[in-house]
């Protein structure tokens, strides 16, 4: 088979090149956290990781995160079920808009939430009348990692849905299953490994969220402390181990990320093969 | 400018595991036109990726490819001055027609590159030849699947190669263009007197375009002969089953007689279980059998193609059921209907030897 | 085509749910993603033309567009080159380690920003493992333009790499053996009938890195210096205004942003969708 820069020199020339630079930019920073974090040994690194402050943060992170991913998954399965089973005017006005988390600037998306929630805004205000206060809270918090995640699930899901057609579905009308019972056991069959990746990628963002979070949390130290706002804080300090300390946690979630991927997408090639 | 194969054999993955190119002597001379026939796996793809270069043929046994005097076997695909048309076109689908035909032109190194005039008028003149000069800037993506394949030809012709190779040229196209470009493609040949190989798993077009065909199963060379010949005196059972429908007759020899169950015919063979092949072409139909021949069957189907009408018969004592072509007049003549009983009279049959090539071809009187 | 057109013209649908799925993407969509936009509206209502135009035109505002436009463009020039690389490298060849690599570029993307951010820093910093290499020969890196340009391009290089991936997996063989038949060099093949393959898709994932590149935040602010005037990024920006509770000023220069962003977005939308239309004779 004859293709194009299979020559011996050039193959080894372009691997050589895509690895080092690989290593060197992406490999030897995920290294430096686990270096840094290790720098005083494991015991430091323990004691950076179950100190109050640190518990807390890591508890307030995982507790936005749980609220974060059903809400995704219910936004996400919807419209994704919508504009790729169905035809209708705006279809593709409703697929563009759900890419603007995408575009927009985490720390404008933060904004954005401060002003209409926040004490001088008109939502804001009448909440504040209410003694109810969202923005500098954990609630803030909810609402922008929502904003800045929903796209997951739903770019996960369109493309696959779309791909696999509406036959099958068709086919369960046909035969006289609910609708309950089809999205049961025709769809979510079929989309259950799509759907598990667009949660894992839900979930690390979710986890991560920096911008847009820390306009809205007011950082408060054990209360509305995210586990990166915590360890901006620490480096700030220059507690340059504990903040390294809570980078390697947060590393380690997107180690697990990557590898999910790799698994899932391995799974996937085995089957088509 | 000939092209001639020694000792080629191709292996995919490691060494050891089965051929799929066993080692083949070919030889095809200037100016002819070879069809490669055989069913998918046959290697007959591989062989002519290994003779335009695309596949490199294993080292050993080291194979020699020559176009004409010229060793080639070593030559890079890109400098080996062959035309190869792709089954699926492979045109680039962000140049124009123009451009596609002109490529191969314009990426010459600069001391042999005709100059832009020169290679417009020469992209004209193809598309002249294809039919297709009204088309020069369109994309191949507002072509029809036929005109994406004349421009294909075209870009293969634009350097003017003396082997022109196609693989599968008309195997994506629907029946009536296929018949179309196949006779247009024999024209071109003609005209053009380049050395073609083609690959089809399409026995009509095989025996149609060819002036030789060489057919091919399990990576070897089965049989090369003009169509004629190959149909008249197919070299083995292979050969004979792929190139048209078959009838089998399997019986026992005894005084001068093959029977099975009801069916007698007369046969000059050795005593003992022997099988025999007719072409559907072979067999007439009778109301009564013949002093040679007792064949009785039932007809089950009755379907008029075109000059011909197919008749599919079947018996107890036969294993599948029988085809047989007649004209219209033995067809109006027999009143043939369906659950009629007739008589089939073979005129002749064939006999392959269960094992090794040899073929006895006698004749029925 | 055919096939969805009963769909729409017919009163009935075939499959159930579209009542449910609309309600729920409606809501979410006006109330997630559109409402908080209103109020940068709002926001803006309240203050003349001529004051929008001095907040989004001061001096210290403009220099950090140019450090944020110029950064964003040197980093996703750099991960086209670096993304076009990589892509090739994956889809062409087979070699040990390739699924560790390919794995590896997505590390961006799962990583948080924070920790890419004072990582970076902590690296390029003079007492860092690549700032003790690099600032004996003259190069600083952390707290400098060329900083934020290295912690843009650190977190959008999946962008690249996996728009280009899929589109050089699904060429065909005999493009390159076409190409190949009719005596082009590998050069030659490359510029002339890969690269215009893959053009669209460069394109669109070196413009996503570059909007994306264009917002970032948490990478960029540890490694930036965020000095003013020479290393402050617009977001940092926003960022400085809110905390001296200057909301009108914030929204102001947040709304440029938004704007540049969309209209970016846009902007690749309608490009992508009319090459596309050329390559598929107007059916894609």
């Amino acid at each position: 088979m004859q293709r194009i820069g299979d020559a011996p020199a050039v193959r080894r020339g372009l691997i050589g090149a895509a690895v080092a630079l690989s290593a060197l930019f992406l490999l030897l920073p995920l290294v430096a956290i686990f270096a840094q974090a290790f720098a005083q040994g494991v015991g430091v690194f323990w004691a950076n990781v179950s100190d109050h402050y640190t518990l807390a943060a890591i508890g307030l992170t995982l507790f936005i995160t749980v609220l974060t991913i059903p809400v995704c998954l219910v936004f996400g399965v919807a419209l994704a079920w919508l504009v790729t089973r169905f035809s209708f005017p705006g279809r593709r006005l409703l697929q563009t808009l759900i890419d603007i988390p995408f575009a927009v600037s985490p720390v404008v998306a933060g904004l954005i939430y401060l002003l209409l929630y926040g004490r001088n805004g008109w939502i804001g205000g009448w909440l504040d009348a209410q003694d109810i206060q969202l923005m500098f809270a954990w609630p803030g918090i909810l609402m922008v990692t929502i904003f800045v995640t929903c796209p997951f699930v739903a770019r996960e899901l369109i493309p696959l849905m779309q791909a696999q057609g509406s036959r099958e579905e068709e086919a369960a009308v046909t035969l006289g299953a609910s609708g309950g019972t089809i999205f049961r056991r025709v769809t979510l069959p079929n989309i259950r490994w799509a759907l598990l990746y667009g949660v894992i990628l839900t979930n690390a963002r979710a986890v991560g969220e920096f911008g847009a979070v820390s306009v809205v949390s007011g950082a408060i130290r054990g209360q509305t402390n995210t586990l990166p706002l915590h360890l901006e804080q620490l480096y700030q300090d220059y507690n340059t181990v504990g903040a390294f300390a809570s980078a390697a946690l947060l590393a380690l979630i997107a180690l697990f990320t990557l590898a999910a991927k790799a698994g899932l997408e391995w799974r996937a090639a085995r089957r088509e093969a | 400018m000939g092209i001639r194969l020694s000792q080629i054999a191709k292996t995919y993955g490691r060494p050891g595991t089965p051929r799929a190119l066993e080692p083949i002597d070919l030889e095809i001379a200037s100016g002819e036109l070879v069809g490669l026939l055989g069913p998918s796996g046959s290697g007959k793809t591989t062989l002519l990726r290994i003779i335009a270069g695309l596949e490199q043929a294993d080292r050993d046994p080291a194979g020699t490819i020559h176009f004409g005097s010229r060793d080639v076997t070593e030559v890079h695909v890109r400098d080996r001055r062959i035309g190869f048309v792709f089954q699926h076109y492979a045109l680039f689908k962000h140049m124009t027609v123009f451009d596609n035909v002109a490529f191969g032109l314009t990426v010459q190194p600069r001391g042999q590159r005709p100059s832009s005039g020169e290679i417009r008028a020469r992209v004209h003149q193809l598309l002249e030849m294809v039919q297709l000069e009204r088309f020069a800037q369109r994309y191949p993506a507002e072509l029809s699947g036929g005109q994406q394949q004349r421009v294909s030809l075209a870009r293969a012709l634009a350097l003017r190669p003396e082997v022109l190779l196609l693989d599968e040229p008309f195997g994506a196209l629907d029946a009536k263009v296929r018949q179309d470009l196949r006779r247009w493609l024999r024209h071109l040949h003609d005209e053009l007197n380049f050395t073609s190989v083609f690959v089809t798993h399409d026995q009509e077009e095989a025996l149609e375009l060819s002036d030789r065909v060489v057919v091919m199963s399990d990576g070897r060379i089965e049989q090369i002969d003009a169509p004629a010949a190959l149909y008249r005196a197919p070299a083995n059972r292979f050969v004979f089953e792929f190139l048209g429908d078959v009838n089998r007759l399997e019986g026992e020899v005894r005084d001068g007689a093959l029977t099975c169950g009801e069916a007698r015919l007369a046969v000059d063979l050795p005593e003992g279980p022997q099988e025999l092949l007719l072409r559907p072409h072979e067999l007439s139909l009778e109301a009564a059998p013949s002093a040679a021949a007792h064949l009785p069957m039932t007809v089950t189907a009755v379907v008029p193609v075109g000059a011909e009408v197919r008749v599919e018969l079947a018996a107890d004592w036969l294993a599948e059921p029988w085809l047989a072509t007649i004209g219209h007049g033995d067809f109006e003549r027999l009143d043939v209907r369906r659950g009629q009983r007739l008589y089939a009279l073979p005129q002749r049959w064939h006999r392959f030897a269960a094992e090794g090539r040899p073929a006895t071809q006698p004749s029925l009187a | 085509m055919s096939l969805a057109l009963p769909r729409l013209t017919g009163r009935r649908r075939v499959l159930p749910g579209f009542g449910l799925s609309l309600g729920i993407s409606l809501m979410f969509v006006s109330l997630v993603l559109l409402l908080p936009m209103t109020s940068l509206v709002g926001q803006l209502s309240g203050i003349s033309l001529a004051e929008y135009w001095a907040i989004i035109s001061d001096g210290r505002v403009v220099a950090s567009y140019t450090v944020t436009i110029g950064a964003a463009a040197l980093a996703a020039l750099v991960n086209a080159a670096f993304g076009l690389l990589l892509a090739w490298v994956l889809v062409r060849y087979e070699f040990p380690g390739k699924r560790l690599l390919d794995a590896l570029m997505d590390l961006p993307f799962a990583l948080p920003t924070a920790v890419a951010g004072i990582t970076l820093a902590t690296l390029y910093a003079g007492s860092g493992w690549m700032g003790r290499l690099l600032e004996p020969l003259g190069l600083q890196v952390a707290y400098t333009w060329v900083g934020i340009a290295l912690a843009m391009a650190f977190t959008s290089i999946p962008f690249v790499v996996r728009t280009v991936q899929p589109v050089l997996e699904d060429l065909p063989q005999e493009v390159d053996e076409a190409a190949l038949t009719l005596g082009a060099s590998d050069a030659t093949a490359f510029r002339r009938v890969i690269l215009p393959h893959l053009w669209p898709a460069l394109v669109t994932g070196t413009g996503l890195a570059f909007v994306r590149s264009l917002g970032e935040f948490g990478a960029i602010i540890f490694i930036a210096g965020n000095m003013p005037y020479e290393t402050e990024i617009t977001a940092l920006m926003i960022f400085v205004k809110l905390q001296e509770y200057d909301y009108v000023g914030a929204s102001a220069i947040a709304s440029v942003v938004l704007m540049v962003s969309l209209a970016l977005l846009l902007a690749i939308n309608i490009w992508q969708g009319h090459f596309i239309k050329r390559l598929h004779g107007g059916r894609g």
